[in-house]
């Protein structure tokens, strides 16, 4: 037997107003960071001891510096969806929880720009 | 009056973390979270490394520099085995979210498998790089 109204029902969002979508995202996320998350490792390792001139020739090649960006991008997404798992969990009084998940989307967007612009200098520098 | 603390406290307590026996699945599903607020850093990490190749040869060699010392290596090893830990035991969660797994037998023999397999996998990664197996793309 359910609470809700008929048209919560039918809009099937729920006690987190937001349905399954953040479910479904860190999920989706998830899957695409399995073979990334394994290139940057073997990436990673091959450039250890490596000088600057030999990480920007890596950073420079296209197909590198492609996989380098959507690597962190997901990563800093599915890392932005965790945080904010977290800060639901945790915190509970709904003023601070507002502050903390504005805090969190700002710190992911400022990496992530970061991110972006220092591949394109490396890239086209 | 005086005695009410005494009654309240000879009163059973609700049970807590620390009252509870670990099952390995509750190890597995803590520790899945505390190395994902982990990797926050390793994000950090990555992208000044990132942004130190990019800026120049002074800023990318401090960088190498912080990473070689002794708390620059905990600090790697503990964001390489995070992010193992990650990812194997988030291939578990996946399989789960399929349906398969879910048998507390199963996910007792995973959970214990997770945590050998990503301990091999940051061991191994750092054991190659030491005896200068790495660096292969320079």
């Amino acid at each position: 037997m359910s609470s809700q109204t008929p048209l919560h029902r039918v809009q099937g969002l729920g006690a987190a107003h937001s349905g399954v979508g953040h479910f479904w995202r860190q999920r989706v996320s998830a899957v695409v960071l399995v073979p990334l998350s394994i290139w940057f490792a073997v990436s990673a390792l091959g450039l250890v001891g490596a000088r600057e001139p030999a990480v920007l020739i890596f950073l420079s090649n296209p197909l590198n510096a492609v996989l380098m960006g959507t690597f962190m991008l997901v990563s800093i997404y599915h890392m932005a969806l965790g945080l904010q798992e977290v800060i639901t969990d945790y915190i509970h009084h709904e003023g601070v929880k507002l502050l903390l998940r504005t805090l969190n989307y700002a710190f992911a967007f400022a990496v992530a720009l970061a991110c972006v612009f220092a591949l394109l200098r490396i890239a086209i520098g | 009056m005086a005695d009410i603390p005494h009654k309240v406290a000879s009163r059973p307590l609700s049970p807590f973390l620390t009252i509870f026996h670990w099952p390995i699945t509750m190890a597995t599903s803590i520790v899945h979270r505390m190395t994902g607020v982990a990797l926050v850093g390793g994000t950090i990490v990555v992208a000044w490394w990132l942004i130190a190749t990019a800026t120049g040869p002074d800023a990318f060699d401090f960088f190498n520099r912080m990473v070689a010392t002794p708390i620059g290596q905990i600090i790697l090893f503990g964001f390489v085995w995070s992010l193992a830990y990650h990812l194997v035991n988030g291939i578990r969660h996946l399989s789960w979210d399929f349906g398969y797994g879910f048998e507390v037998p199963t996910a007792n023999r995973t959970g214990i498998l997770v945590f050998v397999l990503s301990l091999i996998l940051a061991g191994g990664a750092f054991a190659l790089a030491w005896l200068g197996q790495g660096g292969y793309y320079q």
